[in-house]
């Protein structure tokens, strides 16, 4: 799963030009996002929300389906997808059957596939369920609904260069006390209206979640008070 | 009528349905992803949600009729179309399934058919505004949007609500 001549191509590009058109980049390879939501209507979402970034997209409607998608499923082995590597996977907590928690365990718990980051997608910002989450080894947790920033934050964190490369690939290192995912630079948020200032770093309190939007939420949909990104947030949101 | 004319209609509708509390900023969120290459985005999500609510708002009629009631499944159907209508941005369907999920925590059959009208109601209220919007099935009416894209004009959007 390494994507060193990505990542280093895509630092370039940020630094030069200052943007998040992630499909300038020289190498063919678009990031290649599974989503999974058994939601008809979120799904239509999440996979235009990814598209409009540059995304490839594999949307599917269950934790199985994305099991047998990636090849892991026990029953159905799938006729070898190894051309269009998964960079990453987002999906739904709540599903029937599956839930989003215990695909993030299959994966985690595969040699092959752990090094995935997985994205936990949940309508409900209970603050014991994200714990769970990222212990298990999630890499972030975003409150539906689901937005522009959300997504646009997720993949420049993750593949906007500013992430540091891991290089030993034995261990799950996603602890919470683990600050690979601290972003350096500001993001490239549009919403964002202090521009000057570089958004605060993630907190690297190993109690609580790091990469977990440092960000001021956007002025149109603010948090709810006890939503994890206001028991987060470093600085005063601007609004 | 003019284009500009017709864009400022469209544009004080939606402001009309924002500070009637109809739509939220996740409706807005929606018409950041329509763009040319994909010109009818809103409208598609808007109709997988009108056909979602159809059948979850059936599912609860038939539920709420059994002898039995099974407030899981209950709370389930609800909660499914409390998630689908908050991603478009229902923001009164969306609130009254909250209070449907308190209800139906409570076990009560009567409050749950009460609370089932009143989704059902919020539900065909936005639903008769959004059409009014975006699209409507009656033929030689024409939704806003219709008039706009029929004069040649592009979709405008709230700027304060981006």
């Amino acid at each position: 799963m390494a994507k060193n001549g990505v990542f280093s191509r895509l630092r370039r590009l940020d630094r030069a030009e200052g943007v998040d058109d992630f499909s300038t980049c020289n190498d063919s390879h678009e990031v290649h996002v599974l989503a999974v939501d058994d939601s008809l209507v979120d799904r239509k979402v999440i996979e235009r929300l990814l598209k409009i970034t540059s995304c490839k997209v594999t949307a599917v409607d269950s934790g199985r389906r994305a099991l047998q998608f990636l090849g892991l499923d026990e029953e159905e082995k799938s006729v070898g997808f190894d051309g269009l590597k998964v960079d990453l996977i987002i999906t739904d907590y709540c599903m029937p059957g599956m839930t989003g928690y215990e695909l993030l365990k299959k994966i985690k718990g595969s040699s092959t596939f752990r090094e995935i980051p997985v994205v936990i997608m949940s309508s409900e910002n209970i603050l014991t369920r994200i714990d769970r989450c990222l212990e298990e080894g999630a890499e972030d947790f975003i409150v539906k609904p689901v937005k522009l920033s959300d997504v646009k934050r997720l993949k420049s964190c993750m593949f906007g260069g500013n992430r540091i490369q891991k290089q030993d690939k034995g261990l799950n290192k996603r602890k919470l006390q683990d600050n690979s995912g601290v972003p350096l630079s500001p993001t490239l948020d549009d919403d964002d209206d202090v521009s000057s200032s570089p958004s605060p770093p993630s907190i690297s309190s190993p109690s609580l979640p790091r990469s977990f939007s440092s960000l001021p939420s956007s002025p149109s949909s603010p948090t709810p008070p006890d939503s994890p990104t206001r028991l987060l947030k470093t600085s005063d949101e601007e609004e | 009528m003019e284009v500009d004319q017709l864009q400022r209609n469209f544009l004080e509708y939606t402001n009309l349905l924002f500070r009637e509390g109809f739509l939220d900023g996740q409706f807005s969120q929606l018409q950041l992803l329509q763009d040319e290459s994909n010109p009818d985005f809103v409208f598609e999500v808007v109709s997988l949600f009108f056909e979602d609510s159809e059948r979850l708002l059936n599912d609860l009629t038939i539920a709420l009729d059994q002898q039995n009631v099974d407030f899981k499944k209950i709370d389930a159907h609800v909660h499914q179309l409390k998630g689908s209508s908050s991603s478009i941005g229902a923001q009164r369907v969306k609130n009254t399934c909250i209070a449907f999920r308190d209800v139906c925590l409570e076990q009560n059959a009567e409050g749950c058919l009460r609370c089932l009208q009143q989704v059902k109601q919020e539900y065909l209220l936005v639903k008769t505004k959004l059409e009014a919007l975006l699209r409507v099935r009656v033929p030689h009416l024409f939704s806003l949007e219709q008039q706009i894209v029929a004069a040649g004009g592009a979709i405008p959007m709230l700027n304060d609500f981006c």
